[in-house]
């Protein structure tokens, strides 16, 4: 990895310039001050910050983003989503309430300042891009939105100045029943609750109807001489319609600039990698999925391992020890999976080597470990090298890009089989027999849930364990959700058939070696 | 329906007797259209046929069995006479109407015999009574031309029938010729475009040409009524569905001035059976689609059509808009609708109500009640559904969901039934006031919200009446030394001086906010 010091370009300029501009050359701008938690990002960020933050901080924010759009696409409540999302925001962008003892406050808040405006570069550049980007900042931003504390969350949408205007207590007296009527209208859910009470809790603001034009058209506010009393749980739809609204224009002059932008090489490189890396959702699975004190090892894979392996790769394990051989996709689709359950560099390419065992060491060497090694990130160009490779493939990507053809093992069984060999591989490989299980594959199939296939089969095999991890509290409800990752499907399993050990973590790596073989056995 | 076209028997006569007459109609259209062809490239066949947007769709479902006819009209011979002057049809037709000097100088000769689509009743109409100066005043919010007026489309349907969207006049004495060359049949109002749309084909592209800004419009009509009303039907009306009209007036006046804050608001009687009105604030003008759609969708209340049953389904408790409306509706609901039109008198017509009620055993002995004292009147009828429901007929009565159901039917058969499509869109065109409707000859005149109730739309001058009227002025004894309009010898005069009001109190709102001009405006402003 380069590292490349900010100071190093600055006397670099100033020597270029000519001395009269110098006053023009380094223009201090204000420190910025982040009062609110949240922010519009309306004014980009001045400072200076490392290449490696850039990256890192970008890098961060583009995980959050990909979950949380995972989240989407599997249809999570809004509560649901929030649940799932805590753990990794407060690791990758933790963002505190003013009112948190936290002392990294402005640091949160530029990390979180910085990324935004860095992802803006990154994906500025299509219609396609541009879209998704604000879509998942719109979904970050509400969420953010929803969880923060009421009267900070007030305090910052003061700051938007968006004409808004708060109601008198006297003007919301004198109006009340009008009020608690477009309240109860309004809610579809709190109907029940009395209705003069919610109008005395709601706070409303007046605003231009105009600015309003959908709750209008649903009469969901009051309106009275062309202003639109909007109670506060409205508010939220209109602050982040204007969130996206503004990051859309923004996003369009960024696009408008890009090309203007006199950049030198080291950013593009980040940027377009970055933007890639968005096109394919990933799951986000980073290598600290890999379960510390199993021994991840070549020669493990067949005797220990491939047990745990979901169906996908559980069919390209078995593809490649009858044939020797596997095409490329399928050995992209296994080499990442084997990546992210943390076997090493050196460990993968021993196994390729010794799985391909028909060709000859020059072959392999000439057309193969090329490939294992880019993968890796071990060659290839900078940002490969820096992103350490690719990450491994999550069901959303094995299910929608890059379909099986002919003679190929890669893709997902439960999408790309046909009944009958599904079926097949279910009983003879998974060992599933039972009867209910297989059925309710078939329904999953034929609604086109194959996810929810694949969990239906893990939670099968692993029923026992999950019963036990749920009882003990060894696991949280949140360790237990739908998989969406294969690589979650290995940990998981892993980590339930070795319950045992897991009671007493400490000791965990030096027992589980030991426990190993005799666990296989029962499988 | 944006614009209240005469049925087909109405507009080209196809009877014997006044086979003459249409005879010098369709010359004087053929011509008008001819010279109309040669001067301005703008009128295509394509034109007529395939109107451009949807202002005219509605219209043309008419149009199209009409144009059928008028090929028919056209004989070869007629337009391939080599001088096909105006004079002999005339002639032919003054000679039938046997009283008529060479020159129809004198509109009292024009009698009210004629037929208000004659072009002699209609030039003399737009000459001497259509207040054009008001009408410009209006639509360019400035005594001095702008762009308001200047870029603002007009379209006019020719007698033929040919429709001419895309005009453009700098001021009002240039749309005034041209009314009097093409004698339109009527003519509609656009919205004022970004660049003048006589000049649109000369942009690079055509998306360039956009609206900017139009007066905000609703259409009622009362065709729309025809499930609910039982004293007339289709175009005929009669004051007692004009009810309806008065009801829906009020109901959406209240919502544009206390809840939109629209000050600027003329309602106007669309010749036969509608009202249209206009929301003239600058605000209103420069609304985009996605907004006229709100107000539109927050006013509308009845959906769905023939088929699908019950047409109001509120959410409770009502929005406040809609208790509101319930509130001015109540009273016109017992009276207008329950007393006058009767609506459920007949079984079957009770069978219609029934649907609309929640609990089947109650129906039950609604059904039971009825059927053993035909020809009970629908007051009774609805004071049944509640004294019935008090004895008890039904066990699983929800006396909350009846109450709702109640209120939802009587919704139904008061809420006004928007045309919404004229509202949605920017670019919708709309009859102008003012305008002559060419069945029943009646003056499209503004309706002075604060004496709604008293007007009577049979009662609107007609235009026949109107040209009598000023012949049958008498200057008065003491002449105050100003010349005397010819509209302020007749009963339209109270009409315009109405539209005359609104102009003002609307060019002074503008004006107060433009930045200050010269003093000639105070002069301009005398009328």
């Amino acid at each position: 990895m380069i590292r490349q010091d900010f100071n190093r370009i600055d006397p670099k300029r100033r020597n270029v310039l000519d001395h009269r501009k110098k006053q023009f050359a380094d223009p201090a701008y204000k420190e910025t001050q982040y009062p609110h938690r949240l922010n519009f990002y309306a004014t980009p960020p001045t400072a200076d910050i490392t290449l490696e933050q850039f990256e890192q901080w970008a890098i961060d924010r583009l995980r959050v983003l990909a979950e949380l759009e995972a989240c989407s696409f599997r249809n999570k409540s809004p509560a649901e989503t929030v649940a799932h999302m805590k753990p990794l925001l407060d690791k990758y962008l933790p963002l505190d309430s003013n009112s948190s003892p936290s002392t990294q406050l402005p640091l949160q808040r530029q990390k979180d300042h910085y990324s935004h405006f860095i992802l803006r570069l990154a994906f500025a550049s299509t219609e396609d891009l541009r879209r998704r980007f604000t879509r998942v900042e719109t979904m970050l931003f509400r969420l953010r939105f929803q969880g923060d504390d009421t009267r900070e969350r007030a305090a910052f949408v003061q700051t938007l100045s968006l004409d808004w205007e708060a109601v008198s207590d006297e003007e919301r007296r004198e109006l009340s029943s009008e009020l608690a009527a477009t309240a109860a209208a309004a809610n579809f859910a709190g109907a029940k609750k009395n209705n003069a009470q919610a109008v005395e809790e709601e706070t409303w603001c007046k605003v231009d109807w105009m600015r309003a034009p959908d709750l209008v058209e649903q009469r969901r506010v009051f309106l009275r001489g062309g202003k639109a009393y909007v109670p506060a749980r409205e508010q939220q739809s209109m602050v982040v319609a204007e969130f996206t609204s503004r990051l859309e224009r923004a996003l369009e002059l960024t696009a408008r600039a890009l090309p203007r932008l006199d950049e030198d090489d080291r950013l593009t490189p980040i940027l377009n990698h970055l933007s890639k890396n968005f096109i394919t959702p990933d799951a986000g699975y980073s290598s600290s999925s890999s379960i510390d004190g199993a021994e991840i090892t070549a020669r493990n894979i067949d005797t220990t391992l491939s047990a745990h392996f979901p169906a996908c790769m559980s069919h390209l394990h078995r593809s490649l020890r009858r044939d020797a051989h596997l095409k490329h996709y399928g050995r992209l689709q296994y080499t990442l999976f084997l990546k992210g359950i943390g076997l090493s560099l050196d460990e993968c390419l021993l196994f390729w080597r010794q799985s391909f065992h028909k060709i000859t060491e020059d072959t392999f060497n000439k057309e193969y470990r090329y490939n294992v090694r880019h993968a890796y990130g071990d060659v290839g160009g900078d940002s490969n090298r820096r992103g350490g490779g690719y990450s491994p493939y999550s069901c959303q990507k094995i299910l929608t890009e890059h379909p099986p053809g002919p003679g190929e093992a890669h893709g997902c069984p439960y999408r790309h089989f046909n009944l009958e060999n599904l079926t097949g591989l279910l009983q003879g490989g998974m060992g599933v027999s039972d009867r209910g299980v297989l059925q309710g594959v078939k329904e999953d199939k034929e609604n086109q849930k194959f996810h929810m296939a694949c969990n239906r089969v893990f939670e099968h095999v692993h029923k026992v364990e999950i019963k036990r991890a749920r009882d003990d509290g060894i696991m949280s409800a949140s360790q237990l959700e739908t998989i969406v990752h294969p690589n979650e499907y290995f940990k998981r399993s892993y980590l339930l058939k070795n319950l045992n050990s897991k009671t007493a973590p400490q000791s965990q790596s030096s027992q589980k070696k030991e426990e190993h073989d005799v666990k296989m056995e029962d499988v | 329906m944006p614009h209240s076209v005469s049925t087909p028997s109405e507009t080209v006569p196809n009877a014997t007797e006044p086979e003459m007459d249409e005879a010098a109609a369709a010359t004087t259209a053929a011509e008008n259209a001819d010279s109309q062809q040669s001067e301005d490239a703008d009128i295509t066949m394509a034109d007529d046929e395939t109107p451009t947007t949807a202002a005219t769709e509605s219209d043309d479902k008419k149009t199209d069995t009409k144009e059928v006819k008028l090929e028919d009209l056209f004989p070869d011979e007629d337009s391939d006479d080599e001088f096909p002057s105006s004079s002999r049809p005339t002639q032919v037709k003054q000679e039938e109407m046997s009283s008529s000097p060479e020159f129809p100088s004198s509109p009292a000769e024009i009698g009210a015999s004629l037929k208000a689509s004659d072009p002699e009743v209609m030039r003399s109409f737009y000459q001497r009574l259509f207040p054009w100066r008001y009408l410009f005043q209006w639509l360019n919010h400035s005594p001095t031309p702008t762009n308001d007026f200047g870029h603002r489309e007009f379209a006019f349907t020719l007698q033929n029938d040919a429709y001419l969207r895309y005009q453009s006049f700098p001021t009002s004495d240039l749309l005034r010729k041209d009314v009097l060359r093409l004698m339109p049949s009527r003519f509609e109002i656009g919205p004022v475009y970004n660049t003048n749309p006589r000049d649109r084909k000369t942009l690079r592209n055509l998306t360039s040409f956009k609206p900017l800004s139009k007066e905000l419009c609703f259409d009622i009509d009362l065709t729309d009524y025809d499930d609910i009303r039982t004293c007339c039907d289709k175009a005929n009306i009669c004051n007692k569905c004009w009810q309806f009209m008065t009801m829906a007036i009020k109901t959406i006046d209240v919502a544009l001035r206390d809840d939109f804050g629209f000050k600027h608001i003329m309602w106007v009687y669309s010749g036969r059976r509608g009202a249209h009105a206009w929301v003239c604030d600058k605000k209103a003008r420069t609304m985009d689609d996605q907004k006229r759609r709100a107000i539109a969708g927050y006013l509308e209340v009845i959906r769905g059509g023939a088929q699908s049953g019950k047409k109001v389904n509120l959410r409770r408790p009502l929005h406040p808009h809609l208790s509101r409306s319930l509130d001015i509706l109540k009273t016109h609901f017992q009276e207008d609708v329950l007393e006058e039109q009767d609506p459920w008198r007949s079984p079957e017509q009770a069978e219609k109500l029934l649907q609309l009620l929640p609990d089947r055993q109650l129906n039950e002995s609604l059904r039971k009640k009825w059927d053993s004292s035909p020809g009970r009147s629908s007051l009774s009828k609805w004071a049944d559904i509640d004294a019935v429901g008090k004895t008890g007929a039904s066990k699983s009565l929800d006396a909350r969901a009846l109450l709702e159901a109640k209120q939802d039917i009587v919704l139904e058969y008061t809420y006004p039934r928007l045309d919404i499509e004229v509202s949605k869109k920017l670019n919708h065109l709309l009859k102008s006031p003012f305008v002559v409707h060419p069945g029943t000859g009646r003056v499209c005149v503004p309706i002075d919200t604060r004496s709604l109730e008293d007007f009577d739309p049979l009662g609107v001058p007609t235009v026949q009446s109107l040209l009598q009227e000023i012949d049958a002025w008498k200057e008065p004894e003491e002449n105050s030394g100003k010349p005397v309009q010819d509209w302020e010898k007749t009963s339209l005069k109270p009409y315009i001086n109405y539209f005359r009001a609104f102009v003002l109190t609307l060019m002074k709102d503008e004006r107060d906010v433009k930045v200050k001009r010269e003093r000639d405006d105070a002069e301009a402003l005398e009328f």
